[in-house]
């Protein structure tokens, strides 16, 4: 380290030379290296993602030329003959969503407003903490426990309770065996509904206290303003959780594979087997003889690709809506 | 008239108000009830053996799940040295040298890569890694499983360089640190404690994933020298299990549960804990 | 460390806290008797925020081994220009510099940067410590600079001369966070003088603290003045009359008054420079 010195010394006005070398070295020191090493690895996230689509277009070519868009409608599933469709998996795919939305959505939103607007700070945000690690719970023990819990008490209670109740409805008849598309819906809804919880309690968190203020003010109850003010204004947000939840559930695998039964039929009745396209493609991908039986169950893979893709999108647009613009007006 | 209004509204209020309670407690009683299924259905089948033993074969009661555990264990490392890396450095890029439309492009495609079902990045990593060595093996496990960690280390990695403050990259460019070193020195260790929660919670989620695997890693009775052949894991023998129609493998699968959930719940409310307790004060 | 000035006594009296009137710097008028080397020689700057000029063709002189100060109202562009002084502006996207800026006759937008900041270093408004060791925080400049020596030495040295190493030496290994915040701002200079610079920027240093951290810091100016030659921004009037030698006005990203600050204080040219003195805007 030179110490200072007391004079001021003049230089030669020109110091190239020395800017030169002190450019080389700058390169050399890494700054410019940093960037290009960091560029590569943010890249390579992109190639990934890229070598993937590119890798499920390739390998299910084979069944794309066979089938075409016959694909989507063709309700057989015939590994002998080697007949593909899809719209089995795709239909139960669908009614597995939806009865799990139909249950876990008015659950969850109730949670999120309990969370938001009741429960004092800290205990709602121990209590979303705990709800948070219930998101943390791999989908194997999930299946576990609706082979072990749910199927039984669907057989036993749930299943005699609603056909008692419901049971002239196209929905509920049937018989029960405890697997199906009503099982794998109610396992598919706790699985979901943290998602659901954890987005809408954040978005009602940001509605302006102003509203409710305002309902209250003109004599509103608590609950009026709350399901007549501050739930719309979260509206937005809450649609992006719905599709958030949605995308989750239908990409799982695990679970419902264990409770739905495995039977690639199109049944009104959601106390009937059924078949989820994740669950066919765990099911019988390592048991698949032939190219075509396996280009189909990846084709079926794209499919699904394609619809968690859509749903994630639509997610991330209504959630960053909201936080954009704040709320619409009721 | 208005006065039976009046009251039909303050009834309807205090009830959904209280349904709204209900739902959060029931589904709160939801973790609390998964938990208590598996400690007394688990716990009752956990005993020395299912941690030292290999399964025996079909028929046989007893036996254990050794392999299935290193198995989690070797996979889990696997994943921890292909994706953390990338996700870390990727976030590094994000957070300090990012222009503006390829780090949107890049954010995007790690949130689209976070949403693909984990069955599909097992077919990923089938036809990227099984295809071309036509058998299965830990490789492809471990690169289905390394690349799910990649979203979760990014946002991590980014958001908590993002929070340290700019006013210390400003001391240290000051004193002629470059950017850099700057970022080595400075800001990566301030940013230390929620890189590695990120980190942590990414090896968690991986380490209950069932789907990938499943044509990947395959599974495997026995012990699996190297990397090159099928492995047990965890989450896949619970699933083998719990859908055999054996008693014994039923119970083996409920204490396989409990030592997974068990290790993912650790994980989770331990990183939590340490992250919220740690703040920004401790020296690094 | 201490200098043998003139009427050090009158110091002490002028850096005391307890002194409510503006006193003024009687030092300067001995030392510009004779022609002081200038550190700094700025000519022509002018600065842009992108499309937005904010400083306008500033010509200036920093003299070596005394303390210049930069008064003006807020948004005059003071700051600005105290940090092209170390090129920090160019960590702003869209930020140009038009100029001429010689650090001893040398172009400082021509040298490496890295070097520039070695030899010129920066004081914040906040204090700013990483969330390290006390004694890594001052190592640091040492370690990154690739100083390879006997450390704890330097480290002792930078804290005397930051009149802060008695407070610490007992502590050196606790986190800096555990300082107060005056005691913080002491350490960030320090860790500023363990590199050793010949020019020490100082942006409002002592805005954040109270007065009797402030008078220390003040103090410590006044020691240092001997080893390194200073720039001070500051929106204390009375800070730049106890602290500096020399003052400059600036208003509108424009220098209006430049001289010694007991002229400056007491008889300045400009009426703008009078108005902004005795309190009538700013």
């Amino acid at each position: 380290m030179s110490s200072t010195s007391a004079n001021a010394v003049e230089h030669a006005p020109s110091p190239s030379p020395g800017a030169a070398r002190a450019l080389l070295r700058r390169y050399l020191d890494g700054d410019e290296v940093a960037h290009v090493i960091t560029l590569v690895f943010a890249a390579s996230i992109i190639l990934i993602t890229s070598l993937l689509v590119y890798q499920l277009w390739l390998n299910s070519a084979a069944s794309r030329h066979a089938f075409g868009w016959h694909f989507w409608i063709s309700q057989t599933w015939d590994p002998v003959f080697e007949h593909f469709g899809a719209l089995p998996f795709i239909y139960g795919t669908m009614v597995t969503s939806a009865v799990s939305l139909v249950i876990a959505l008015p659950l969850g939103l109730a949670a999120a407003i309990f969370l938001s607007e009741l429960a004092p700070r800290n205990i709602s945000d121990t209590i979303s903490f705990l709800i948070d690690l219930l998101a943390a719970v791999p989908s194997v023990i999930y299946g576990l426990l609706g082979i072990f819990v749910v199927v039984p008490l669907m057989r036993t209670t749930i299943g005699p309770a609603l056909k008692g109740a419901f049971g002239f409805l196209h929905i509920f008849s049937g018989p029960n065996y405890g697997v199906g598309f009503l099982t794998a819906g109610i396992v598919l809804a706790i699985m979901i509904v943290p998602f659901i919880i954890s987005v809408s309690r954040e978005v009602l968190l940001t509605v302006p206290r102003e509203q409710r203020e305002a309902a209250m003010g003109l004599g509103a109850t608590r609950w009026e303003a709350t399901w007549k003010v501050v739930v719309p204004w979260a509206r937005t947000g809450i649609m992006g959780s719905v599709f958030l939840a949605l995308a989750r559930a239908v990409g799982e695998t695990m679970a419902v594979t264990m409770v739905i039964g495995n039977d690639p039929k199109i049944t009104a009745s959601l106390f009937a087997p059924g078949y989820t396209i994740a669950a066919v493609i765990a099911n019988e991908f390592t048991e698949a003889t032939g190219s075509l039986y396996l280009s189909a169950l990846i084709e079926l893979g794209l499919v699904l690709f394609l619809i968690t893709f859509i749903l994630n999108g639509l997610a991330r647009l209504l959630i960053l809506a909201t936080e954009r613009g704040g709320g619409h007006p009721v | 008239m208005m006065r039976i209004r009046l009251i039909w509204r303050k009834s309807l209020n205090v009830v959904m108000l209280t349904l709204t309670g209900v739902a959060a407690f029931a589904v709160v009683s939801v973790l609390f009830m998964i938990l208590g299924y598996l400690i007394y259905n688990g716990g009752k089948s956990l005993n020395w053996a299912f941690f030292t033993q290999l399964p025996k074969p079909v028929g046989e009661t007893g036996g254990g799940m050794a392999n299935a555990i290193v198995g989690s264990m070797k996979l889990l490392v696997l994943a921890a040295l292909m994706g953390l890396p990338v996700g870390l450095i990727a976030g590094v890029y994000l957070a300090e040298f990012g222009g503006r439309t390829f780090a949107f492009i890049v954010r995007y495609t790690t949130d689209l890569l976070n949403g693909v079902p984990s069955i599909v990045m097992g077919i990923f990593a089938y036809s990227l890694v099984v295809l071309p060595m036509k058998h299965f093996s830990t490789w492809a496990g471990g690169v289905a499983l390394g690349i799910m960690v990649i979203p979760i280390t990014l946002r991590a990695t980014e958001e908590f360089l993002h929070s340290v403050p700019n006013s210390l990259r400003e001391g240290a460019m000051a004193l002629g640190a470059s950017k850099w070193k700057t970022i080595a020195t400075v800001i990566l260790p301030a940013a230390k404690g929620g890189i590695i929660t990120g980190m942590l919670l990414s090896l968690a989620r991986v380490a209950g994933e069932t789907a990938p695997l499943l044509f990947t890693a395959f599974g495997n009775q026995f012990w699996s020298p190297g990397f090159n052949q099928p492995i047990a894991s965890l989450p896949v023998m619970i699933y083998t299990y719990a859908i055999a129609p054996y008693e014994d493998w039923h119970r083996q699968a409920w204490a396989a549960g409990l030592v997974l959930l068990g290790l993912v719940l650790l994980a989770n409310v331990g990183t939590r804990l340490a992250l919220s307790r740690g703040g920004g004060s401790r020296s690094v | 460390m201490a200098s043998a000035a003139q009427g050090s006594d009158a110091t002490a009296a002028r850096l005391s806290p307890k002194v409510d009137k503006v006193e003024v710097s009687d030092h300067s008028a001995a030392a510009s008797k004779k022609e002081a080397p200038v550190r700094f020689q700025i000519s022509n700057l002018n600065f842009f925020y992108g499309a937005k000029q904010a400083v306008f063709d500033v010509n200036l002189s920093i003299p070596a081994k005394k303390v210049t100060a930069l008064i003006g109202p807020s948004g005059c562009g003071k700051s600005t220009f105290l940090r092209t002084l170390n090129r920090m502006n160019e960590l702003i996207r869209h930020s140009r510099v038009v100029g001429d800026i010689r650090l001893d006759g040398q172009d400082i937008l021509q040298m490496d940067v890295v070097a520039l900041r070695r030899r010129v270093g920066m004081v914040f408004q906040r204090p700013n410590p990483f969330p390290k060791s006390i004694y890594d925080n001052v190592a640091y400049g040492l370690r990154i600079n690739g100083y390879k020596g006997r450390l704890d030495d330097l480290v002792e040295h930078s804290l005397r001369r930051a009149a802060l190493w008695e407070e610490v030496k007992d502590y050196l290994h606790k986190s800096a966070f555990a300082l107060s915040g005056g005691q913080q701002q002491r350490l960030c200079i320090a860790r500023a003088l363990a590199v050793d610079p010949e020019v020490l920027l100082l942006d409002e240093p002592c805005s954040a603290l109270d007065p009797v951290t402030t008078a220390k810091i003040e103090e410590l100016m006044f020691h240092l003045k001997d080893s390194c030659t200073m720039a001070i921004v500051t929106h204390n009037m009375q800070q730049a009359a106890r602290a500096s030698d020399f003052t400059a006005f600036m208003l509108d990203g424009k220098l209006i008054e430049h001289s010694e600050t007991s002229k400056l204080f007491t008889t300045p040219h400009d009426p703008r420079t009078e108005a902004y003195i005795t309190g009538r805007f700013g």
